[in-house]
């Protein structure tokens, strides 16, 4: 179990790492020592959701972190972070975060804290309804 | 009234694997490492920093039952319950290069925040380290 744990924790950093490039399931599945099926399974029981569900989130997550303290463009945010179709980021943007980049840019910026714990909490959840917002 | 954080503590899964990572690899210096009978009390620090210690402790009886321990293990080892040290340094990308070079886990590249360049590792264990050299913060 801990062995299993520990390598399928190492494909998941591997997500974190390449989240702009597509989703290599196959090479994800090496790093865990495990066959693509297996992997798809242990990853979504291990963690609570499947492999492209979490690189969803770490994208939207990043999406999040560049509205809020770059000025670029929605359709440049989208881009970086490894969506090639503004529609399909628009529409996940929406369904986990409850709002859209352009409103969701509009409750400023955040505080310099380290990014990588600002990346754990502000990563929209996946195991519960996007929230409902109020007006920013 | 306080004068210092003193100790700090990572659960770890075999202490001599940790001994070998985090002073072989990180480059950390052990401060102390002494059998007390009841636990093996190990801990590492900086090299030229005597304050600051990490304890590597082993979860596990007495100190909480085996169901207990096979919780925490199964916790830290996908990252849930993984202490996160943070550590500095003079020179990120260096020290980056290094650590490849050595076979660490990276979480992520070195990058450049708003405070100074930081990037991630992991324990062999789970426990995620960031190494960061800090910008200068104006007085």
């Amino acid at each position: 179990m801990e062995d299993t744990n520990r390598r399928l924790l190492r494909a998941r950093d591997a997500i974190d790492r390449r989240y702009r490039e597509p989703l290599a399931v196959e090479h994800l599945a090496s790093v865990a020592c495990l066959s693509r099926a297996a992997f798809i399974r242990s990853f979504a029981a291990t963690f609570g959701e499947t492999p492209h569900r979490y690189l969803q989130r770490r994208r939207i997550e990043r999406a999040m972190y560049l509205l809020r303290t770059t000025d670029r463009s929605v359709t440049d945010v989208c881009m970086e972070v490894g969506f090639s179709s503004l529609g399909t980021f628009s529409r996940t943007f929406t369904e986990i975060v409850g709002e859209s980049p352009s409103r969701f840019r509009g409750r400023g910026r955040v505080d310099d804290v380290p990014s990588w714990f600002v990346g754990r909490w502000t990563r929209p959840s996946t195991f519960g309804e996007a929230p409902e917002r109020g007006d920013p | 009234m306080y004068n210092a954080i003193s100790r700090s503590q990572v659960y770890v899964l075999d202490q001599d694997q940790a001994l070998y990572f985090y002073v072989d690899t990180l480059g950390l210096e052990v401060a102390t490492d002494a059998d007390l009978g009841f636990m093996r009390w190990l801990t590492v620090r900086v090299p030229g920093d005597p304050v600051r210690e990490i304890l590597l402790e082993r979860p596990g009886p007495p100190a909480m039952d085996e169901g207990t321990a096979t919780q925490v293990r199964e916790l830290l080892t996908k990252g849930a319950c993984a202490g996160s040290l943070f550590l500095t340094t003079d020179d990120a990308r260096a020290t980056f290069e290094t650590l490849r070079s050595r076979g660490v886990d990276i979480t992520d590249e070195p990058a450049e925040r708003p405070y100074g360049i930081d990037f991630g590792i992991r324990d062999p264990f789970g426990n995620h380290i960031r190494i960061g050299q800090m910008f200068e913060v104006p007085a």
